[in-house]
This record gives C-alpha cells, structure tokens and sequence, in this order.
C-alpha cells in the first residue's frame, strides 16, 4: 500500500495512538532504566506496579470520591510507598548476589499480585471516565484533549526526570553511587538509603502511567503484563539504564508501531521486537548504551 | 556440584523401578506430562546452570516445536519419530538464529532479549496460517511408532516418552561432563578468564544454546504428542516462567533438580486446575520464598546436607587418628 493512499485523517489519527502508547512506553522504560542504573535490577514487577496504580487510582474514586487529579498526586507516592517497602524488606536480601535472583523475585512478585487482582475482579476491565471532555477540531481529525494531555504530561515528567537525575546534586549522588558506592559511603552519604529511594522513584513513575492510562484502556489486572515484555524490548533498544535512550525509543517505537499499524496491520504486534533485533545485530549495547551494560 | 557422580547408585537403581513401574500406579498421562516438564526443565538448566545463561524465552522452542511435529503427524502424516526429530530441529534452528543475537549481551539483558525473541515467536503462532490461532492445531493423532508399534494407548505411550526423556537427561549428563560441559562451567564461573585463556567462548555458548533448544523441542514435540493438541500457551511467557521456576525450585546446577522440580509445579498445576489465579499467586509465592531463603533448591540442599554430614564424618575420623594435622573445616552452611 502507498503512504499516499492513505488519508490524512487516518495518519494523524495512528500518530495519536502511536504518541499515547509511546508515553507509556516512555514512562515505563523510563523508571526501569533508572531501577536498572543504580540498582542493576531488572524489575519484573514493574507491570504489576503499573497494573496497582491503575487500580489505586480507581480504588480512590470508587470508595473515597477523589477524582483523577487527586489521583494523579497521591497514587505516586503510595506505589513509590510499596515500592520502597519491597526494597527493604526482600530487595534488600539480595544485595551482592547474582542479579538474576532480583529478576526472579520480582517476577515472583508480578506472578503474586497480578494472580491476586485476578482473583478479585476476573480478567475484565473496570470503567474509569476521562477527567477532560471535549478536544480540538482540526479540519481533517479530532484530537481528544485527554489524550494530548497525557503525551505533554509524560513529555514533561520525561524530561524532568532526566533533568533531575542528570543536573541536580541529588541526581549526582544517585550517578555516584552507581559508578562506585565504596567511595560515595566514605563521603558520609548513606548509599543504602539512596537504594530505597531509587527503587520507590522508579516504582512511582510506574503508578504514575498507571494512572495516566486508568482513562484510556481499561483499569484490568492484565494490562501491565500485556505491557511490560514490550517496554523491555523499549529498554534494550534504548540501551539498558540509559534515560534519554528509554526516552527517545519509548516515544520513537510508539510512532513507528502506529505507522506500522497503517501500513501491514498484522506486523503491528511485533515491530518492536524486530527493530530489537536489528538494533542487537548492529549496535548490540543499544542506541544509547554504553558497552559496559 | 556433580550430581549423579555422587548419587549411590541404590538411589539410580530405585529411580530406575520406580519410573517402570509408575504407570501402574499413578495416572499415565499425568506422568508424561511431568516427564515432558522435566525435559524442557533440564535443557533449561543445562543453560542457566552450567553456562550462566538466564533464558526467559524457552517456551518459544517448547512452543515451536509442538506446533511442527502437531502439524507434521497431522497434515503431512509423517511418522511420530520423524515428528519428533522434525520439531526438535525446527527448534534447534530457532535457537541457531536467535542464539547468535542473544548472546550478543550477558546477564539480566539476555534474559530480557530471550522473554521479547519468545513474545515475537508468540504473535507468530497467534497470526501464522498453519497455527490455528487461538484454538491451536486439536486432534493430533498419535499414530504407529516407525509404523508398527501404534501409541493410542497411553502405557504404551507412556514407556516411549520414558526412553526418549531418559535420553534427553543422559545427553545433558554427557554434555555436562564432557571436556566441552568444563569449558562451559569455566565460562560461567569467570568470562573474561576463558577469554584469555583463548577459548572462543561466544562458539561455546551458542552451541550449548543450541542443543538447549532443541532439548526444549524435543519436550514440545512430545506433549503433542501425548496431548494431541499444540496451543499458544505452549510458546506463551508463562510457559517459559514455569520451566524456570522448576529449575530453581529443584535446584540449579543439579541434574536431578529438573525432575523434582517439575514434580513440584506440575502436582502444584495439577491440584489447583480450576483455580489458574491460585496457581499464579502459588507460583509467585513460591519464587519468592526460594529467591528468599532457599537459593540451592530441593536437589541442592539436599547435597549440600550430604556434603555437611561427610564433612563431619570425615574431620572426626582425621581428629581421632592424626592429632598434629588439623581436620578439614566443613564447608559453610
């Protein structure tokens, strides 16, 4: 099929969902690579950690009464909350062992809470409304404001992120730390702390997309593991515990997936993974990776 | 930690009876299917045991190879050992082709590359036109092994999956202990020391990721046999999660760790069968508590507890006969 067959509606209409579902890719592979960064763990659980939000945030307007934007500032701290509670009390075991237990742990961990949300409310979605009605009307698309919302908003957490991790003096403990803990201990600063808090940023972002996705998919127990293998394809492509690699490739593939979608619908599904492939066969450490990783 | 080379041979020679006479006992097909987890458990192990290589994404051989030999004794009505060596091979050449990218990186990024390689092969099996998408391909007939012995019957089914499977164990044993299982544990043990060494370790690597894969589809090719069905489930990330689950839970770095393994989760699946969330959370449970506080698994405690306790015998012996030389210390709980 020609590109230029295709109506414009049509390609706006792909670029949309392909920006909203690489926010997410973003903000996922985005608090992964910084688990990852410091922490050297690949946290499985991050799907089931963005499943919770989702079903905090529902949690919140069913029982409490407090809508999207209370949400928006409380599910982050309580997922960041668990998160930092999961640190101490097993992560924290596993500290100097081989990495692949943390990565099994957390697998466990994704395996119990997602089995247990299942038990709750089955394998079907809970309603959440959008917080924003109404969009912009350009002459050939609709652009539903929620949406464009969501794609400036994880813009915009995206780069904080990195701003903070990158050019602040908290951000340049966290790098130090990774680069070499004795040295940053000797210096008085508490390394173990600086561990937990990583680990509960990480997590929080993970409730934030949560969140931000509870209006737009269905708040279901299956939507992080749905999620989460393609997001570690993001993350390898990206280059592992790289920020500004999660980020670029977590909006890129998104794109690239909605074209593919318009153009061979069947490969839409596993585009990530083949662009995976080829970049391990060119540039094995990733787009953004340094080689050590 | 050589398992076998230390197990009394009483103990082979009891697995050896027990594994005969077990169909007399207990359900035949229960038993297949553990014998089949227990194979695709083993080549598991065979890589993240004595290479150091955490596959994520074994279901995609186990899978793979259901789906051709399914296809080949249904359409093409090829012979059931044909099948079978047909499945393995596809799965072999799969891991041919993924193993030379895998292995490109190490550690928890292979794991994360194999888990993606493994969902592509799934959107395969859910899209391919000789798949059969979400019903899988049903009503795989079991056929005439090399044309005269037919296998409806499960027992006799039963005592053929029982020789293959046995091969599959004695062709990691071998593998293990060849001057090639060495070289693999060295890799494992220190990269960069192999390296200077001068052996070409990315060679080594994926030759054993090879023969794990088609270990993996001969256990696929199999359980279609015995179930006469191929699915998505078969190449689905919770497959691949299970086989490692049983590796840990048996014990990595021990030969008979598999089989006690797959024991444990196939009687776990087998229990909660109308529960699939119980056995999830089961599942979760379980591996965390193993991660947690019993990293060696059933197999490998249960050596480690032979090791202490010949230790003991062996340092009280030197004691009470030589006084000027100090006993051996036992080694670490």
């Amino acid at each position: 099929m020609n590109l230029l067959d295709i109506p414009p509606a049509a390609i706006v209409g792909q670029l949309i969902v392909g920006l909203i579902n690489g926010s997410f890719y973003a903000l996922l592979s985005l608090g992964l690579a910084i688990i990852f960064g410091l922490l050297h763990i690949v946290n499985f659980a991050h799907g089931a950690q963005y499943m919770l939000g989702a079903f905090i945030a529902w949690a919140l307007l069913e029982f409490l009464g407090l809508g999207y934007w209370w949400a928006l500032l409380i599910v982050p701290l309580v997922t960041a909350a668990v998160g930092m509670l999961i640190e101490r009390t097993m992560l924290r075991r596993l500290h100097g062992l081989d990495p692949v237990y943390a990565l099994l742990l957390t697998f466990g961990l994704a395996l119990l809470i997602e089995g247990a949300f299942r038990l709750k409310f089955g394998a079907t979605g809970q309603p959440y409304a959008s917080p924003l009605s109404g969009g912009i009307t350009l002459p050939f698309a609709f652009l539903p404001a929620y949406r464009l919302w969501v794609i400036a908003a994880s813009l915009v957490v995206c780069l904080a992120t990195w701003w903070f991790v990158e050019r602040t003096r908290f951000g340049a403990y966290l790098r130090a730390a990774h680069e070499n803990p004795q040295l940053v201990r000797t210096f008085g600063i508490r390394v173990p702390l600086l561990l937990t808090l990583t680990y509960g940023l990480g997590v929080g972002l993970a409730g934030l997309g949560g969140v931000m996705a509870a209006p737009i998919y269905q708040v279901n127990p299956l939507m992080g593991s749905n999620l989460i293998v393609v997001v570690f394809a993001v993350v390898v492509i990206g280059g592992m515990g790289s920020i500004i690699g999660a980020i670029v490739a977590g909006f890129g593939l998104g794109v690239i997936e909605g074209m593919t979608r318009l153009l061979m619908p069947d490969a839409a599904g596993i585009v990530v993974f083949v662009v995976m492939l080829l970049v391990l066969a060119f540039k094995p450490s990733g787009l953004f990776g340094r080689g050590d990783l | 930690m050589q398992a076998i080379g230390r197990t009394p041979w009483w103990l082979l020679g009891l697995g050896v009876a027990v594994a005969l006479v077990a169909p007399w006992v207990a359900y035949p097909v229960f038993l297949m299917k553990l014998l089949c987890w227990a194979l695709l458990a083993a080549s598991l192990n065979l890589l993240v045991g004595y290479v150091g290589l955490l596959s994520f994404g074994h279901a995609m051989f186990f899978g793979s190879a259901a789906y051709v030999s399914a296809h080949a004794v249904k359409v093409w009505s090829l012979d059931p050992a044909a099948a079978l060596l047909l499945g393995s091979a596809a799965a072999a050449w799969l891991g041919l082709i993924g193993g030379l990218l895998a292995i490109r990186r190490m550690g928890t990024a292979f794991s994360m590359i194999t888990l993606a390689m493994a969902q592509l092969v799934y959107f395969v099996g859910l899209r391919a036109p000789f798949t059969g998408g979400e019903d899988g391909i049903q009503d795989v007939p079991r056929g005439a092994l090399f044309g005269v012995l037919p296998l409806q019957s499960d027992m006799t089914l039963y005592y053929v999956v029982l020789a293959v499977v046995a091969a599959g164990f004695w062709i990691v044993y071998r593998t293990v202990h060849s001057p090639f299982g060495h070289v693999l544990t060295a890799i494992r043990d220190s990269e960069p020391r192999a390296i200077s060494l001068g052996y070409r370790v990315n060679h080594y690597k994926l030759v054993a990721y090879v023969l794990s894969s088609a270990l993996a589809g001969m256990a696929g090719a199999l359980k279609a046999l015995v179930f006469q069905i191929a699915t998505l489930t078969d190449v689905s990330w919770t497959t691949s999660g299970e086989a490692l689950l049983m590796v840990i839970v048996g014990g990595v770095q021990t030969l008979a760790g598999p089989l006690v393994g797959a024991l444990v989760v196939v009687t776990m699946q087998n229990y909660f069968a109308s529960f699939a969330e119980v056995v999830l959370m089961l599942q979760g449970l379980v591996f965390i508590v193993v991660v947690l506080v019993f990293r060696r698994g059933v197999v490998g405690e249960w050596l480690a507890w032979r090791q202490r306790r010949s230790d003991r015998a062996a340092s009280t012996s030197a004691a009470s006969s030589a006084s000027s030389s100090s006993p051996p210390t036992p080694s670490s709980p």
